[in-house]
């Protein structure tokens, strides 16, 4: 089944009573950020998107995919299941190896030849880690940080999800800059619930959540695009020094200076 | 009667998968019944009572192998179910050991596994598994959907049965649980283990699956009684 678009229809705020905004609707190739303050109710949504809602949560919301009720078969197969959601406790427990693991969900989904699928997964992986995955460890073996970028490259790539549920990406310890260049590159439809000034700029939509409702959504304007660009310059700098932190160095004030001055040719 | 026999490791979510079952069940009117069979402890009829205000009770096998109380007692457990007027007896059986399995021919088997118990738990786990009739995969929201999806391809390499997963504590995705047990025949005599118990010296360890503690021989119990020795 091709997958076209997906369509979140309101339901109740945790004060029981309508949410402001009538609903959500999201086309192939949209990028959208769930925004809000801790507690807002963000996470709560992207669950019910990723167990398709049909009014019996507490939110009673309902989840349509190109405009009808969700199959049963999207549930009753994870296989065929269209979202993969990646949540912040979602991680591996597998004690298999990187690489046979890896094969195994190849050979499932039957998405080509299990030997280059693989090989494309774990180089998207790795360009979002510190260090590289090694593919003879178990994957309970992992660190945080490149777990989560194989959760995301898995998704991506192995299970080529159309609709894909990130929930705070910025905390998993992986480059995001890097992280939204590739997945960009791929059409799908991604939902990030984010804190992160960068992603939320660089989505075409930020759906803006409190008390458990979905209060309004806002289309990112072009001046906002070309801010996120000049955010990115800045987060470049802190990142650079966070890197330099990360090899053991020592950081001296001249250094920061001079890329300030760097930075501000581009930033005004 | 319907009978839905229920096996899986402990703490697998054997309890929860037949409270969110059973709630579905009786909101569209059916009557229930509960058995619990567990070695030394228990307090899930309590449960079952208090919440959803049905004949529940608990048996404690003792020095006997759970499941082959259950051999023993399933006869006067069905006909107990059925002067409460249950139209559905749930038994949850200690899941224990894995060489036997609790299910009898016209049940609904149900083995509950969790996702998060490692990958080769299917291969591991025998009868309990292949002679299910649904395998029940508890604690989804906890793992990726990558393994969700090579959970279940070892689950189907290892026995042909239908997997169905769900987030059990929060009662999603049961309907398909609920669907079957909907669906499913009555039981009808005789009662007969499906399996074959492992190679041993009891009655119902050399292969006598007839139900009922009137069929065996040696120390037995009803479902009322205590141990006694039944023969020559």
């Amino acid at each position: 089944m091709e997958i076209k678009k997906i369509t979140v229809i309101a339901g109740r705020g945790r004060d029981g009573k309508k949410e402001p905004l009538e609903g959500l609707e999201l086309q192939m190739g949209d990028i959208a950020s769930i925004v809000g303050p801790t507690g807002s109710g963000k996470t709560a949504l992207i669950n019910d998107i990723g167990l398709f809602a049909d009014g019996s949560t507490p939110s009673r919301r309902r989840i349509l995919i190109n405009d009808a009720a969700p199959s049963r078969e999207f549930l009753e197969d994870p296989s065929k299941n269209p979202i993969a959601l990646i949540t912040q406790h979602t991680s591996f427990l597998s004690d298999m190896p990187v690489y046979k693991f890896l094969t195994l969900h190849a050979r499932i989904r039957k998405s080509g030849k299990p030997e280059v699928i693989v090989e494309e997964t774990l180089d998207f992986a790795n360009q979002l880690t510190g260090e590289s995955i090694i593919t003879d460890s178990a994957m309970t073996e992992l660190s945080g940080g490149q777990s989560r970028a194989l959760l995301i490259a898995d998704a991506v790539i192995i299970g080529n999800s159309p609709i894909i549920l990130l929930d705070e990406i910025e905390n998993a310890g992986i480059d995001r800059n890097k992280a939204l260049e590739l997945l960009r590159k791929y059409e799908k439809i991604f939902i990030f619930v984010t804190h992160d000034l960068g992603i939320a700029l660089l989505s075409n939509y930020r759906l803006v959540m409190s008390g458990g409702a979905m209060q309004k959504l806002i289309v990112t304007e072009e001046e906002e695009k070309r801010m996120a660009e000049k955010f990115k310059v800045l987060d470049e700098v802190t990142l650079h020094f966070r890197d330099r932190i990360r090899a053991g160095d020592r950081l001296a004030e001249k250094d920061l200076t001079e890329r300030l001055r760097r930075a501000q040719k581009t930033l005004i | 009667m319907k009978v839905i026999m229920c096996a899986g490791p402990p703490t697998s979510g054997k309890t929860t998968v037949l409270k969110q079952s059973a709630r579905k069940l009786i909101s569209k009117g059916c009557k229930l019944a509960y058995l619990k069979i567990d070695v030394q402890f228990a307090d899930e009829d309590e449960i079952f009572r208090e919440e959803f205000g049905i004949p529940a009770r608990k048996l404690y096998s003792g020095d006997l192998c759970p499941d082959h109380c259950s051999v023993l007692v399933l006869g006067d457990a069905i006909r107990w179910a059925g002067q409460e007027k249950a139209d559905v007896l749930f038994v949850e059986t200690a899941g224990l050991c894995l060489r036997c399995a609790p299910y009898i021919n016209g049940s609904l088997g149900i083995v509950v596994l969790e996702a998060t118990s490692g990958m080769n738990l299917p291969r591991k786990i025998g009868a309990m598994l292949s002679l299910a009739d649904v395998a029940v995969v508890t604690k989804i929201d906890l793992v990726s959907q990558a393994e969700k999806e090579v959970f279940r391809a070892n689950i189907t390499d290892a026995a042909d049965i239908a997997v169905v997963e769900t987030d059990a504590l929060h009662g999603i995705n049961i309907e398909p649980v609920v669907g079957r047990i909907e669906k499913m025949a009555e039981i009808q005599e005789p009662l007969m283990l499906r399996g074959s118990p492992p190679v041993a010296t009891c009655t119902i360890c050399v292969g006598k699956k007839d139900i009922g503690w009137e069929k065996h021989f040696g120390i037995v119990r009803t479902l009322e009684s205590d141990l006694f020795y039944r023969g020559q």
